[in-house]
């Protein structure tokens, strides 16, 4: 078993090695906090300063650039990512009362994560799977022609795996 | 090897939500079980394009198309179909009880109607295996550019064929190239945008799933004719599927010495990199997605210069979407006068429509330019779902406008839907029926905008801003006099005064809405109700006491107590007390509860 604190140390070698992956090509910023949200699950000060300072640009351009663009998060999210789909074909046919219902389930709103780090939720634009409107994405897997009463049972289903784990 | 069927099962996002791998899987299993695993071919395709239907698995050499497969079904298919030849009818998407199964879609029109030309592979080949895609031509638009033509006859042809851009504004292809090869620079780039941001439209995923080399061979097309040897494909990082298979066609590319240092013995050299976009829709806008590959925050400059004079990283830079670039191999080994023959006067070609929202058939079109909508939404899309009444259909996304009813026979190319306020955009074409209200729908977009905006300008970054909180002050129920014509002038201004083309086209929704639409806005803050009884503030639910029998149910059910009677006598809904949500009118059995 390892301790907390060497696992940190882990990580920070990997961004180094990540850092200097990219530091000489053009444009290397996004690709490098790409990878580093990858490794962290999201990009606390602490890492934008070191990217900053590997790749000698300002902590200013950095957090510029993490604030602007929707995939970075300074939070951490949830162990379960949720993603509500509020595409324009989603929307049409009620993806937002499947959001408020998540919401109120799990009593969290866009961008934030429970209290014990399972599920986090945020309303994102089309996945592209508009054939399957609405739609709703965890992690990686695509829930698809949902009604707002299939939401419970899903979100159980989570719940279920999380207490089988303990 | 030489195998005697071919099972080709869709791995398209849409496909592999509803359970494709769990089908592959299934079958391998069973192909095993039977024996027969060396003798039946399984490939994993991109989108057939009707998501709606899938997952879709097709068999040949019969051509017979199975749709709504289940793992379940799998067993039957196998034994039935692959080891004793026996079709399974029940399963057929289409004519059931065609004589000859592979005609058995000739009758179906959401495909009969389609002229594939930038789709031609998707749901036909594996794009993992380039031999496949080489198979049907591909790459040999590229060995007869480099061998058989000079950089100014390919400009020319392009020219010729009259090709428009596919991702908004729809300038013509040609010209772009023509302009970047005229500069003299000794370095030139190639861009591709496949940064669908567009909510609704998802084409240029089902292009970068299905056939990834497409997209490569018409870029190195477009590097010799500029004189470029670099590019890049900036492409969503939400697409994780499809940025796995352009990885692992460039690679094979690579191997084959069809990217690299001198294509084909030629003195040609090209290659690519892929960039993953980070979530921003102004990324779209060519400027931005060019700052954005730079890595900083995606903003907008100014234009002049163009970015065929000055582009990424200040060199002469093309940049044409997924869809355009999937057109132009076809285009140089079919001839300009062939593409010519296809769509209206002004806008040749075919182009790849998303339809979604309340439609029969959701899923990908590619149609020739002036199919009317009416031939789209109705012998393409079956129709609108539960016999409700088609209102609007949406076209352009966030920069596009709403087509009503009145114009559903408008032949539909660049020039028709910017004259109805509306536009082409990448191809989003989402239908809304009687339930949808389009005030609420305005609403929608302007969020959208405002969310996306990337602030550098006033007009778009307050602008819109101010408009969205006219339309909420609007869909809640507390509209003023005067708040349409507010809307007006500040559209103009915004379109008038933004520095790009998000913040120019962002007004759109709103306007072509009050155009078409005026006494939906006038009925929200005049009489301060909702026609289509969506914005829930304005909404009352009522208890119709010719109906009510007195059960009581909603009564109980109601979280808040605002229902009271007595048994066996009318209720009464206390409108002071009601949060609107609808309960009482889910539990009545008696469909005694009325929303308006």
């Amino acid at each position: 078993m390892s301790c907390g604190c060497c696992k940190a140390d882990n990580k920070s070698e990997e961004l180094d090695k990540i850092i200097a992956k990219y530091k000489d090509s053009r444009g290397a910023l996004i690709p490098v906090l790409h990878e580093a949200q990858e490794l962290y699950g999201y990009l606390p000060m602490s890492v934008q300063k070191k990217v900053a300072k590997g790749l000698n640009v300002s902590l200013a351009d950095v957090y510029g650039v993490v604030t602007f663009y929707t995939q970075f998060s300074l939070n951490p999210k949830g162990k379960y990512k949720i993603n509500v789909c509020l595409g324009t074909a989603c929307y049409v046919k009620g993806a937002g009362q499947i959001y408020d219902k998540i919401a109120e389930i799990l009593k969290i709103k866009s961008g934030e994560c429970t209290p014990d780090g399972i599920f986090s939720l945020d309303a994102c634009r089309c996945v592209g799977a508009c054939g399957l409107a609405p739609v709703i994405m965890i992690n990686e897997d695509v829930y698809g022609r949902l009604a707002v009463d299939d939401i419970p049972g899903i979100i159980q289903k989570y719940f279920d795996m999380e207490a089988e784990a303990v | 090897m030489v195998y005697r069927s071919h099972v080709l099962i869709c791995n398209g996002t849409g496909c592999t939500a509803s359970k494709a791998p769990e089908l592959m899987a299934r079958l391998e299993k069973e192909l095993a079980a039977k024996g027969i695993e060396k003798e039946v071919k399984i490939v994993k395709t991109g989108c057939f394009g009707l998501c709606e239907k899938g997952p879709i698995l097709v068999i040949y050499p019969e051509g017979a198309t199975y749709c709504h497969v289940t793992p379940d079904d799998i067993e039957e298919i196998v034994n039935e179909h692959l080891v004793k030849g026996r079709i399974v009818k029940r399963l057929l998407l289409g004519d059931k009880d065609a004589e000859d199964v592979a005609k058995s879609l000739d009758n179906v029109e959401f495909f009969s109607r389609q002229y594939r030309i930038a789709l031609r592979n998707c749901g036909v080949i594996n794009p993992e295996v380039i031999d496949e895609y080489i198979a049907k031509d591909g790459y040999a638009a590229l060995a007869k550019a480099l061998t058989e033509m000079t950089p100014q006859q390919v400009i020319d042809e392009i020219k010729k064929s009259g090709l428009r851009g596919r991702g908004g504004g729809g300038f013509s292809t040609g010209m772009k190239w023509q302009f970047a090869a005229k500069e003299v620079n000794d370095q030139k780039y190639v861009c591709c945008n496949a940064d669908e941001g567009d909510p609704g439209a998802f084409m240029d995923r089902s292009i970068l799933e299905g056939d990834p080399h497409t997209l490569i061979e018409a870029m190195a097309i477009a590097g010799y004719a500029i004189g470029s040897n670099q590019g890049y494909i900036y492409v969503r990082a939400e697409y994780p599927i499809a940025v796995q298979r352009l990885n692992i066609a460039i690679e094979q590319a690579r191997e084959y010495g069809l990217l690299g240092k001198n294509i084909f013995d030629t003195d040609f050299s090209f290659d690519l990199e892929i960039r993953l976009g980070a979530g921003a829709f102004v990324c779209g806008e060519e400027t931005a997605l060019m700052t954005s590959i730079e890595g900083h925050r995606g903003e907008p400059r100014t234009r002049p210069p163009f970015p065929a004079v000055k582009g990424l990283w200040e060199k002469p830079t093309i940049l044409n979407n997924v869809e355009t670039y999937a057109n132009i191999p076809v285009i140089l080994l079919k001839g300009a006068d062939w593409f010519n023959t296809i769509g209206t006067e002004k806008s040749k070609g075919t182009k790849v429509f998303a339809i979604g929202g309340k439609i029969n058939n959701t899923g990908l079109v590619e149609i020739p330019m002036g199919t009317t909508l009416r031939e789209v939404i109705y012998d393409i899309g079956g129709g609108i779902p539960k016999g409700k009444k088609f209102k609007a259909a949406q076209t352009g996304g966030p920069s596009g406008g709403c087509i009503p009813a009145s114009h559903i026979d408008t032949p539909i190319d660049y020039d028709n839907l910017i004259a109805l306020g509306s536009m082409m955009g990448s191809g989003g074409l989402i239908v809304m029926d009687e339930d949808n209200c389009m005030v609420d729908i305005a609403k929608f977009f302007l969020e959208f905008t405002v969310d996306e905006s990337c602030g550098k300008c006033p007009p778009c970054r307050i602008g819109t801003k101010r408009m969205y909180e006219i339309l909420e002050r609007i869909t809640s129920g507390k509209g003023e006099e005067g708040d349409i014509e507010k809307l007006e002038t500040l559209a103009e201004s915004i379109k008038q005064g933004a520095l790009c083309g998000l913040g120019q086209t962002a007004p759109n929704p709103v306007l072509s809405t009050i155009k078409y639409f005026r006494d939906e806005y006038e009925a929200h803050v005049k009489e301060h109700r909702c026609p289509s009884g969506v914005c829930k503030a304005m909404l009352k639910y009522t208890i119709i006491s010719d109906k009510c029998k007195g059960c009581s149910l909603c009564s109980k059910k109601c979280p808040v107590s605002a229902i009271s009677g007595e048994i066996k006598k009318p209720y009464l809904i206390d409108q002071s007390k009601c949060i609107k949500c609808g309960v009482c009118m889910d539990v009545c059995k008696f469909a005694a509860i009325e929303k308006k």
